[in-house]
C-alpha cells in the first residue's frame, strides 16, 4: 500500500456560468478529484483575501465554486473577468493552508438509524438488505464490518459545508482504486435522525439536523456538527463546527461509549479531540497512507 | 409591544436576508417578496431593511400596546382595526390597545405588515430573519403564535408625516399570474436533451402544495436528461452531479422542477438547469398552489434591464411618500 500515489488529474477548461444576474457559477470538472476540489479551496480563499469588490457570498463546493455578488456594484461579465484573473493566478502546487484534524466518534449499526433506513426500504435499489450491507457488496466487499474497516481506515476531508447549516461533505484521503463509491437512495427519504453519519456519491456526511436525505445511513456520532445556541466549547466563534479543508477521522466506537460522550455533549461540556496543522497537497499526492498516519498520528498524542 | 393572538398559517419576521454564511450552508432567508417588504418599510418611514412581518395565505391577528403606524403591502389581504378597514399600500395609524384582524389573501400567497420602527428583535448572523429549519433569527426561530410578543424599534420619523402616506398604484407591481417569469438557462443544463430544454419554457408548470420558503416544487411533463456514463462521485442517477453550490432562484431537478427559494439548501447533488432572475423572484414568491408558471428565457442583459426597472418603481415610490 505505500506505494500508492494520488495521481493528478488534469482539469478541463472551467465553465463560468451564470446564476441569474447575481450568481456566478464555476464548474472546474465534472468529475470528483482532489485537484478539482484543492483548486476551487485556494480560488476561493484568494477571493476572501481579495475582498472583491461586489461579492456577497463565496461558495467552494466539491468540485466547483459559486460567487453571488451585487450586480448594481459589478456588472456580471465584469465578475467573470475577475475571477479568471484571480484562477490564472492561483496554483495548488505552490499552496498549503493551516486546518484541523478532528476526531469522530461513530457508532455504527445504530438503533436510530437502522429503524429510519427499515422504514425507507421501499426507496432503496435493496430492500432486502441494510445500507451498510448493500454498500459492502457493491463495493466488492465479503462483510459489511470489512466496509466499515475501509470507512474508518483513512480520514476523509471535508471538501464542502452546505444543504443545511453545518453539513460536511466529506472525501476520503485515498488513492481513486480505493474510493468507495454508493448511489444515493432511489426517492430521497422525507426522516433522517441528526447526526446520522451517510455516504453517497463518494462523500461521506454527517447530517446537522433531523431532515430529508438521501445518502446510505451507516451510523450514528454523538457529537453535533451544528450548535444553535453554542453551547459547546467549540462552537464559541460560530455555531457550525466544520470548515472547508478540515480533515475529519472516524472513529468506532461502542454503546457505552456513544453514551457517555452524548452525556458530556448534552451537559455542554464536551471537547473536540482537535490538532491543528499545515496541510501540503503535494506531500499528500506523493504519498497519502503514511501522510493520513502522521496525520491522524497527533490525535492519539 | 404586539401581541400575537393569532398566528395565521405561516407568520414570520424577516428582514433583507443574512449574508456571508453561504459557505457553511446557512441560507439568505429574508422577505420572500423583497419589493412589497421594501414598499411596506417605505410607507411606514422604516429604511428598507427593517424587519417586517411576512404573512402567508392567512394573516395574523395582532393587539398592539403603544401607539405606531402600519402599513401592508403585497398580497391584498382584507384587514380591519378595531372594525374599521384597513387599505393596503397605504400608512395607517394604530392607537395603543387596538385590535387588526386580518383575513385570506384574495389573491397572492405573501402580505407584508411593517410597523413604524421595524420588528424589533434579536439578530443573528446579522439578520433579524426567521430560518424555521434550524430554528434561528426572527422570534425565537420558528413562526409566530399566540401568546407571542414582539417589540418595536424607533425610526425617528413623525407619525403625522407618514399616516396617510400611499403608494402609487402605478409603481405597484402585478402579480401578472398570465407573464412567464424570466430565466436564465445555463449552471448545469447540459444535462437535458434539447427537447427538454426547450420544454423547459415552452411548457406550462403547475405550483403544487409543496411550495414554500424552501423551494417551489412544480407539477409538469417529465423532462429528459442526455444519458452519460456518470463522473466520479456523482451518483448513479441521471439527475445527480457531484455537488454544487445552488444560487437562490436555481430550477433543480430531482425529476419535477423546484425552484429553490430563500430558506433553500444551499447545495447538492441534483443538476440545476437555470436561475430565476433576482427582478422576478419576488413575483414567484406571490404565485399559490395550482396556479401555473410559465419560465422564459433572457439573457443576462436582459435580466439587468428588468433589475434596474424594479429598482425604479422602488426609488419612484419612494420618493412619492412623505417621510
Amino acid at each position: 500500500m505505500s506505494e500508492a500515489r494520488i495521481e493528478r488529474t488534469e482539469l478541463p477548461e472551467p465553465r463560468y456560468e451564470f446564476g441569474g444576474d447575481d450568481h456566478v457559477f464555476v464548474e472546474l470538472d465534472r468529475a470528483m478529484s482532489f485537484d478539482a476540489n484543492f483548486r476551487a479551496m485556494a480560488i476561493t480563499q484568494q477571493i476572501a483575501e481579495r475582498d472583491v469588490e461586489g461579492v456577497i457570498e463565496i461558495c467552494p463546493a466539491n468540485a466547483s465554486y459559486m460567487v453571488r455578488f451585487d450586480p448594481d456594484v459589478v456588472h456580471p461579465e465584469a465578475m467573470v473577468d475577475e475571477l479568471r484573473e484571480i484562477a490564472a493566478g492561483t496554483d495548488i502546487s505552490e499552496y498549503s493552508w493551516e486546518t484541523r484534524v478532528v476526531d469522530v466518534p461513530v457508532l455504527f449499526r445504530d438503533p436510530w438509524t437502522h429503524e429510519t433506513l427499515m422504514e425507507f426500504r421501499d426507496r432503496h435499489q435493496d430492500p432486502d438488505a441494510t445500507d451498510l450491507e448493500y454498500s459492502a457488496r457493491i463495493n466488492g466487499f465479503e462483510t459489511a464490518e470489512a466496509f466499515v474497516d475501509a470507512f474508518v481506515g483513512s480520514p476523509h476531508m471535508v471538501t464542502m459545508v452546505g444543504f443545511v447549516p453545518g453539513l460536511p461533505w466529506c472525501f476520503q484521503m485515498v488513492p481513486r482504486s480505493e474510493q468507495l463509491e454508493v448511489p444515493k437512495y432511489v426517492q430521497p427519504r422525507t426522516a433522517t435522525p441528526s447526526r446520522a453519519v451517510g455516504f453517497g456519491g463518494a462523500f461521506s456526511v454527517v447530517y446537522p439536523v433531523q431532515g430529508a436525505g438521501g445518502y446510505q445511513l451507516y451510523g450514528r456520532t454523538p457529537i453535533e456538527v451544528l450548535d444553535v445556541d453554542q453551547r459547546l466549547p467549540d462552537f464559541r466563534d460560530s455555531m457550525v463546527f466544520p470548515n472547508p479543508g478540515d480533515i475529519l477521522n472516524y472513529r468506532r466506537i461502542d454503546r457505552e461509549t456513544y453514551d457517555a460522550i452524548r452525556e458530556e455533549v448534552e451537559e455542554g461540556t464536551y471537547e473536540y479531540a482537535i490538532e491543528e496543522v499545515e496541510f501540503t497537497p503535494e506531500a499528500f499526492f506523493e504519498a497519502p497512507h503514511e501522510y493520513n498516519e502522521e496525520l491522524t498520528e497527533v490525535l492519539a498524542r | 409591544m404586539i401581541d400575537v393572538l393569532d398566528g395565521g398559517i405561516s407568520t414570520t419576521v424577516q428582514d433583507l436576508g443574512r449574508f456571508g454564511h453561504y459557505h457553511i450552508g446557512v441560507p439568505p432567508s429574508g422577505a420572500m417578496d423583497r419589493f412589497s417588504h421594501e414598499v411596506a418599510n417605505a410607507l411606514v418611514g422604516n429604511e428598507p431593511d427593517a424587519a417586517t412581518l411576512e404573512m402567508t395565505y392567512a394573516g395574523a391577528d395582532l393587539r398592539f400596546d403603544e401607539e405606531c403606524v402600519v402599513a401592508l403591502a403585497g398580497a391584498p389581504m382584507p384587514a380591519r382595526l378595531d372594525g374599521e378597514d384597513v387599505p393596503m399600500h397605504e400608512a395607517v395609524r394604530v392607537d395603543a390597545g387596538q385590535e387588526l384582524e386580518t383575513e385570506f389573501t384574495t389573491e397572492g400567497a405573501r402580505t407584508y405588515l411593517a410597523v413604524s420602527g421595524g420588528v424589533d428583535v434579536p439578530e443573528v448572523m446579522g439578520s433579524r430573519s426567521t430560518y424555521t429549519l434550524v430554528g434561528i433569527g426572527g422570534h425565537e426561530g420558528r413562526t409566530l403564535e399566540a401568546g407571542d410578543a414582539l417589540s418595536t424599534g424607533e425610526n425617528g420619523a413623525s407619525p403625522d408625516a407618514v399616516v396617510g402616506n400611499s403608494a402609487p398604484e402605478a409603481h405597484l407591481r402585478d402579480f401578472g399570474k398570465g407573464d412567464a417569469l424570466r430565466i436564465v438557462v445555463g449552471l448545469c443544463d447540459y444535462r437535458l436533451t434539447d427537447e427538454s430544454r426547450e420544454e423547459l419554457c415552452d411548457v406550462g408548470w403547475t405550483v403544487t402544495p409543496e411550495a414554500d420558503r424552501v423551494g417551489y416544487r412544480l407539477e409538469g411533463p417529465e423532462l429528459e436528461f442526455v444519458e452519460r456514463e456518470q463522473p466520479f462521485g456523482a451518483g448513479t442517477d441521471p439527475s445527480n452531479v457531484v455537488d454544487v453550490g445552488y444560487p437562490i432562484g436555481s430550477i433543480q431537478l430531482p425529476q419535477k422542477p423546484i425552484v429553490l427559494m430563500r430558506d433553500a439548501v444551499t447545495g447538492g447533488g441534483y443538476a440545476t438547469v437555470g436561475t430565476v432572475i433576482s427582478a422576478d423572484r419576488d413575483l414567484l414568491a406571490q404565485r399559490r398552489t395550482h396556479e401555473t408558471v410559465h419560465f422564459e428565457s433572457v439573457t443576462v442583459e436582459e435580466a439587468l434591464d428588468a433589475r434596474r426597472a424594479r429598482r425604479e418603481a422602488l426609488d419612484a415610490i419612494r420618493d412619492a411618500l412623505e417621510r
